[in-house]
């Protein structure tokens, strides 16, 4: 494992102890779990819930479990949820207007009641994922209140990832597979426990509660081996880091065209992305008329709302918003925040009902045109 | 100034979207003090003829007596708002638009006495709309938004993304790309806070076709999961069959 620091070994048999040691420090507890046919965070009661056996088969739009022989209780990769639900949720309470008793205006703003959380299972994708958004929501000029409350009450506990899908892609965006920081507590999963080792004061303290042995110098091989096979396995490679100058010029590309007539414009892409966080804020009225509640929701550049310029949407056509999506995410997030908006989890993909592949159509712009089809 | 005065009427329909106004509880008593309701018949408020500010209108124009009440109702509101699927694009009931009336020669004792038109057809195709709520029924919660933005001066705005957003804002998992399901989330409208597919049911569309849509891709989606073409139009034929975008289906089908 990473960066020179000496793990230790959790047996199997101590993770329940992981799981009370965390509640007992004041956090609720939530992990993988089997959902409606998916691997979903859920709150965990019990180590018993953790999807023991499951595997996963992803290819462009399906998503399947399967079930695997060893038993292991991480040999999966990402199912739809991320971090991303827990520090921006889909809905949040903002603000809110009351009439005022000299019938003026008075708002007041919500600040969410949050109880410290802790996440089992999470992905270096995800981590990655989540230091971007950072990067938006907790810009140094402007940090936004309700986003730094979740994000300062979470508590991260990563699992080395094992298990990439076929449409993973966490190695070509230097992402992934091993979590290297950003982590309270990391893990790699062996057949009959864990390497684990602390980065944070928090996860240090966790840490202190278990009953651990010192690794074994061949656990710490075969864990390495383990990630230098997830690393190596992966199918499919983004072309470079930074599309700038790949998409500069190319707003006319017939490449588009060829997209728009397989896309479907739902969003499911920008919805499933841990790293998109763009949105609209609603109100919520009553029809008593003295108060209403504003919200902040998930949006996406698929919808007609997002480009809507003095009562028009700028971008109507599918053509127009697939190419807002693929450019932003690969090239124009270099020029806000000087990175990729892409962390190479994969998501985006599966979850697109008709199967398209970021990786495929962006690589179709970087190569000479002649090569195209 | 006089509180607003709002009309419910009621045209070929089964009634379902009226009771979004049963079911917003106690919102119906704060609604009752904001509004004067002057015509509900099924709420007993009956004056069919009277001069409103909003007139709520389910139903599609599917009988002879249908269309001569509308173009009354039109003149005598302010603003005109269907309500359902039947009113918004011609109801289940135009699915008959497809193979013309004799099905009731062959399904009624005596059709002598069933006075229909050839088609139904939606509110729009013969007088003015000023706004459209999609679902079969409508929800409590549209109507709520209309009302208190009309009450504010706000020009009201109808929802337009796609069903797919509401459904991954819900964290339900998608139906379509975890178990294959022909899922018509997304070229459908957004509105019924997914519904069906929080309870693992692949949508049916019942609210609509969103605004921006690709039919032909989703047709083709449908055939990838093994969808004969009959059972590709009948996803698409069963609340909505009469809406244009809907239509469409036979270009895509080549
Ligand atoms: S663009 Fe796709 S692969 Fe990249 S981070 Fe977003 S969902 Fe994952
Ligand atoms: S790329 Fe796929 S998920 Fe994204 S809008 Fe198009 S069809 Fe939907």
């Amino acid at each position: 494992m990473g960066n020179g620091d000496d793990p230790q070994f959790l047996p199997l048999t101590q993770l329940e102890r992981l799981l009370r040691s965390l509640r007992d420090a004041g956090y609720d507890c939530i992990g993988p779990q089997l959902k409606d046919g998916a691997i979903l965070y859920q709150s965990l009661e019990s180590i018993h819930d953790l999807p023991h056996g499951l595997s996963d088969l992803q290819s462009p739009g399906s998503y399947r479990l399967t079930e695997n022989q060893g038993g292991r209780l991480f040999d999966w990769a990402n199912g739809p949820s991320s971090l991303k639900p827990l520090i921006f949720p889909p809905h949040e309470n903002l603000w809110r207007a009351n009439k005022g008793s000299d019938g003026g205006i008075e708002f007041s703003s919500y600040t969410p009641d949050i109880a410290p959380l802790a996440v089992l299972g999470v992905r270096a994708c995800d981590l990655a994922a989540m230091e971007r958004m950072d990067h938006h929501f907790l810009r140094p000029e402007k940090q936004d209140p309700w986003y730094r409350k979740r994000r300062e009450s979470l508590l991260l506990i990563v699992v080395n990832c094992s298990h990439p899908s076929d449409n993973c892609f966490c190695t070509s965006t230097g992402t992934g597979p091993e979590s290297r920081s950003g982590y309270d507590l990391r893990l790699h999963e062996l057949d009959d426990g864990f390497l684990i080792d602390a980065a944070t004061d928090r996860g240090e303290e966790i840490l202190q509660k278990l009953e651990l042995s010192p690794a074994a110098q061949q656990m710490v091989e075969e864990a390495k081996e383990e990630l230098e096979r997830a690393a190596t396995v992966q199918g499919q490679a983004v072309a470079v880091d930074d599309f700038r100058p790949i998409f500069s010029g190319r707003e006319d590309d017939p490449i588009w065209e060829r997209i728009a007539e397989r896309c479907l414009g739902c969003g499911n892409c920008t919805a499933v992305c841990p790293t998109c966080f763009c949105h609209r804020e609603e109100k919520i009225p009553t029809l008593s008329l003295d108060s209403s509640t504003h919200q902040r929701v998930w949006d996406s550049c698929f919808t007609a709302e997002h480009s809507m310029l003095h009562g028009q949407p700028v971008r109507r056509e599918i053509r127009e918003r697939y190419r807002q999506w693929l450019t932003h995410k690969l090239a124009g997030w270099h020029d806000q925040f000087g990175e990729s908006g892409c962390v190479g989890c994969g998501r985006c993909i599966t979850w697109c009902p008709v199967g398209i592949n970021l990786v495929a159509e962006s690589a179709a712009f970087a190569v000479p045109e002649e090569g195209v089809e | 100034m006089g509180k607003p005065r709002i009309s419910v009427h009621k045209f070929s329909s089964c009634d379902g979207c009226q009771l979004a106004f049963f079911n917003l509880g106690e919102d119906l008593i704060t609604l009752a003090g904001q509004v004067e309701i002057v015509h509900f018949a099924e709420a007993g408020m009956v004056a069919p003829e009277a001069e409103v500010k909003v007139a709520f209108v389910e139903g599609s124009i599917s009988t002879p007596d249908d269309l001569e009440r509308i173009e009354g109702i039109r003149e005598r509101s302010e603003l005109l708002i269907t309500i359902g699927a039947c009113a918004t694009s011609g109801g289940i009931q135009a699915l008959r638009n497809m193979r013309g009336n004799g099905w009731r020669e062959s399904l009624y004792a005596s059709p002598e006495f069933i006075q229909t038109l050839d088609y139904s057809t939606p509110i729009s195709a013969h007088v003015r709309v000023d706004l459209e709520l999609w679902g079969c029924p409508i929800s409590s919660e549209q109507i709520l938004h209309v009302v208190s933005d009309l009450l504010r001066g706000v020009v009201p705005s109808a929802s337009d993304e796609t069903l797919c957003q509401s459904c991954k804002r819900s964290g339900a998992v998608c139906t379509l790309v975890s178990a294959g399901r022909p899922c018509m989330g997304p070229v459908t409208r957004a509105g019924c806070g997914a519904v069906c597919p929080r309870f693992g049911r692949d949508c049916y569309g019942c609210t609509g076709p969103v605004s921006i849509l690709n039919t032909s891709s989703m047709v083709h989606c449908f055939e990838g999961l093994g969808l004969l073409p009959d059972e590709v139009e009948q996803r698409f034929r069963m609340i909505h069959s009469a809406t244009p975008q809907f239509r469409k289906l036979e270009e895509s089908n080549g």
